[in-house]
């Protein structure tokens, strides 16, 4: 079975192209067939695949599948890889894909053959490229998936392209992630020159070998990795894009935010985690940036009325959690919350896509309200998984989530020259993240799905449940983010007695390190009492707020009290006008210049001005063809004496 | 006693110049031909001149060439004044000025 592993790549691309070769003849019937089939058989061997390598102890299989390309001393075969942090991204990839290949059967129902066919095409290739980021043995081959799945986004998100604002979301989404591809980029040229490899068993073998050898190297390439993971893990400075991706269709916006693209990011720092935990400095960018996305993005969703894009800030803050972690060292809790963030927030878009497709395409949540009623497997679906982000134990956030926090407050206690510090100031931001998801998914919720409709009379007629292959994907989700938290129990909770699967089947693949001292399990109780107390704090005061007669009173209040900060938060801190103002103005008036400029007058001018003078010369010559015949003889004559008076004078 | 060369010579530029003079003035298409003609027969002497100067023979052999030449030109160019004839009813050249600017 484990000999069968390129096959999980080759299913998903022979579904793509099957459906993009056929999309002009298949109906409905025959594209789900095909679409969610591949996926589904990429599941089923992925299970096969994942079951007989549990008994091998987290050993590493590669698979060299060719000689993909060699030049010089540089060889780069196309090889797959199989280790536990690939199995556990293997796992939830293909399980939540397939979930939201099943979901869309029924979103897309409406749309006609052949933009069905097309959609199904697009995800199966997303499916593909995010598996060969996923199993790639080496730098490149992941460099391809990595760039595959910001192509797929890019299709997926301008499914609408006949809109221009949908067209515009996927080429902001591809343009600002080829912003951090750039670092990316770099990253593997530098590795592959102080490595000689690009190869991961490789570059981390003589790693381990010299450290002290590669020690000046070790910061520059994490720090532009750490580029590359930004852009395509939408985090402070280049988020931007991920909350305009809600222009794709609402399965697609699951599938980015929870199984495929954003992960990325996180997998990639954890699969090079042997490079980050050599270098502090590193680790603390990494902590720092994903800290203090975590908690601006919460800000931002605090006052979002469109329920997707409340959904897309709270995946930008939860990718700042993972960050957090990875940056204070422990890998394995930030894989543990990209498993379970996968599964709740899967639940989340789906939820919020059964949600828009009762409401006739409505997103708006201040038209929405009273759902819970009309709606009832979307509202408990989506009131679990919601909880399972606030982190209310005993649902999957809480898990991993908590060892996040506490993993970063330990690393508070780290000397690193007087920075770890720093780490105790990420750990109070971790925490007022937490309570700011906990209050803006609440709000979400009690504005969606309680109190009363809000809507037009002809939308409310219209309410109803969605289709079963719509429902059952949430069923499923709900009860992945109710229990894979069991998963990765910290030892805390079960009084030092060590049950963290999770962890120790991630350990060979990525070690944890240690930067602090280990707190005391009394402390370690109380961080764990502090962080449900506040998340339960968030819920009580959204409940406040939002719901009964007087829902919405004190945050209207609030909102005239401060005019100004209300503004700043409703427009996302004004971030895309400044992006606007300060790089897209500037870089059109450099393009203008050397359209208009450059090229029409500098280039095109003396081309138009040689065809010009051509043209006017040949004006005036023709006069000379009369017409006359004698007149031409008199010439040819007058030529001839000419031509002899030169030879003989 | 031989006749001199600068003879030749002279006589083959009059001749030259009247079938020049031929073909400039005469609006005929057949007198044109003929100044044509006289033009090729002017090149012909002074080139049989030469030929007798030097005691070579390919002036001669040239002269033969150009024959062959100009009468080879006379047929098609009577032809195409046969077809003009037939077009227009005429073979004045001034009338066939139907190509110009």
């Amino acid at each position: 079975m484990l000999s069968l592993l390129w096959l999980v790549l080759v299913l998903p691309l022979a579904g793509a192209v099957a459906l993009l070769a056929g999309a002009q003849r298949f109906d409905h019937r025959t594209t789900s067939a095909v679409g969610v089939g591949s996926i589904g058989a990429t599941l089923l061997l992925s299970l096969g695949i994942l079951a007989q390598y549990a008994g091998r102890h987290g050993e590493t299989v590669v698979q060299s599948l060719w000689r993909w390309m060699a030049a010089g001393d540089l060889t780069i075969t196309f090889a797959l890889r199989l280790d536990p942090l690939s199995a556990v991204m293997l796992f939830f990839v293909t399980f939540v894909g397939f979930v939201i290949h099943v979901y869309s059967v029924g979103y897309m129902h409406s749309e006609g053959p052949r933009a069905y066919a097309r959609y199904f095409a697009y995800l199966n290739l997303f499916m593909f490229a995010m598996l060969t980021l996923v199993l790639g043995a080496n730098l490149v081959v992941l460099f391809v998936g990595w760039e595959g799945v910001g192509l797929c986004s890019y299709l997926l998100i301008g499914f609408y392209f006949e809109k221009d604002w949908c067209a515009a979301a996927g080429k902001k989404a591809f343009i600002v992630n080829r912003i951090g591809d750039f670092g990316f980029l770099l990253a593997i040229f530098m590795a592959y020159k102080v490595f000689g490899t690009v190869d991961f068993s490789g570059m981390w073998a003589q790693l381990a070998a010299e450290p002290s050898r590669y020690a000046p190297w070790v910061t520059p390439i994490a720090l532009l990795l750490f580029v590359g993971a930004i852009g395509k893990s939408a985090q402070l400075p280049l988020y931007v894009w991920l909350p305009d991706a809600m222009a794709g269709p609402t399965p697609v916006s699951a599938l980015i935010h929870a199984a495929t693209m954003v992960t990325a990011g996180v997998y990639m720092v954890a699969r090079c985690s042997p490079l980050f935990s050599q270098s502090p400095t590193a680790l603390l960018v990494v902590a720092a940036v994903g800290g203090l996305t975590a908690v601006f993005a919460a800000t931002i969703g605090l006052a979002q009325n469109d329920i997707k894009k409340v959904l897309a800030y709270s995946t930008v803050s939860q990718l700042g959690y993972m960050f957090l972690g990875a940056g204070a060292g422990a890998f394995g809790a930030a894989i543990f919350h990209v498993f379970t963030h996968a599964f709740f927030k899967a639940c989340l878009f789906l939820g919020s896509g059964s949600v828009i497709h009762a409401c006739s395409g409505e997103q708006d949540i201040r038209k929405m309200g009273g759902l819970a009623k009309k709606l009832p497997v979307t509202y408990w679906t989506f009131v679990v998984a919601t909880l399972a982000l606030a982190g209310i134990p005993p649902l999957a956030g809480f898990f991993s989530k908590d060892e996040i926090l506490g993993k970063v407050f330990a690393a508070g206690s780290a000397d690193l020259g007087g920075f770890g510090r720093v780490y105790l100031g990420l750990w109070v931001l971790g925490v007022a993240g937490a309570f700011l998801t906990a209050f803006y998914m609440f709000r979400l919720v009690h504005l969606t799905f309680h109190g009363q409709f809000r809507g037009t009379r002809e939308q409310e007629h219209h309410l109803h449940e969605s289709p079963a292959s719509m429902v059952w994907p949430l069923r499923i989700l709900a009860v992945g983010s109710a229990v894979v938290g069991f998963a990765g129990i910290g030892t805390a909770l079960t009084f030092g007695r060590d049950l963290n699967w999770f962890e120790h089947f991630l350990h060979p693949a990525t070690p944890a390190v240690e930067l602090g001292h280990h707190v005391s399990l009394g402390i370690e109780w109380l961080l764990i009492g502090l962080s449900v107390a506040v998340a339960v704090g968030g819920i009580l005061l959204a409940r406040r707020f939002y719901l009964g007669p007087r829902a919405l009173e004190i945050p209207n209040a609030i909102a005239g009290r401060f005019p100004r900060a209300f503004d700043l938060v409703a427009n996302k801190y004004y971030v895309d006008e400044a992006y606007d103002r300060v790089v897209v103005k500037p870089l059109r008036s450099v393009a203008w210049f050397s359209w208009k400029g450059v090229d029409t007058v500098g280039i095109d001018g003396p081309i138009n001005a040689a065809a010009w003078f051509t043209e006017i010369t040949g004006d005036l010559l023709r006069f000379i063809q009369t017409g006359n015949v004698r007149n031409y003889s008199l010439l040819i004559l007058g030529g001839a004496l000419a031509a002899m008076a030169w030879l003989l004078l | 006693m031989a006749i001199p060369t600068t003879h030749f010579v002279i006589l083959a530029a009059l001749l030259f110049a009247v079938g020049a003079a031929g073909v400039l003035l005469r609006r005929s298409g057949i007198s044109i031909l003929l100044g044509i003609e006289i033009m090729l027969n002017a090149a012909n002497l002074s080139l049989a001149a030469f030929a007798r100067q030097h005691g070579q023979l390919d002036g001669q052999v040239f002269v033969f060439f150009v024959m062959a030449v100009a009468a080879a030109e006379v047929v098609v160019g009577l032809a195409l004044l046969v077809a003009i004839f037939r077009r227009i009813g005429s073979i004045d050249v001034d009338r066939l000025n139907a190509l110009r600017w």
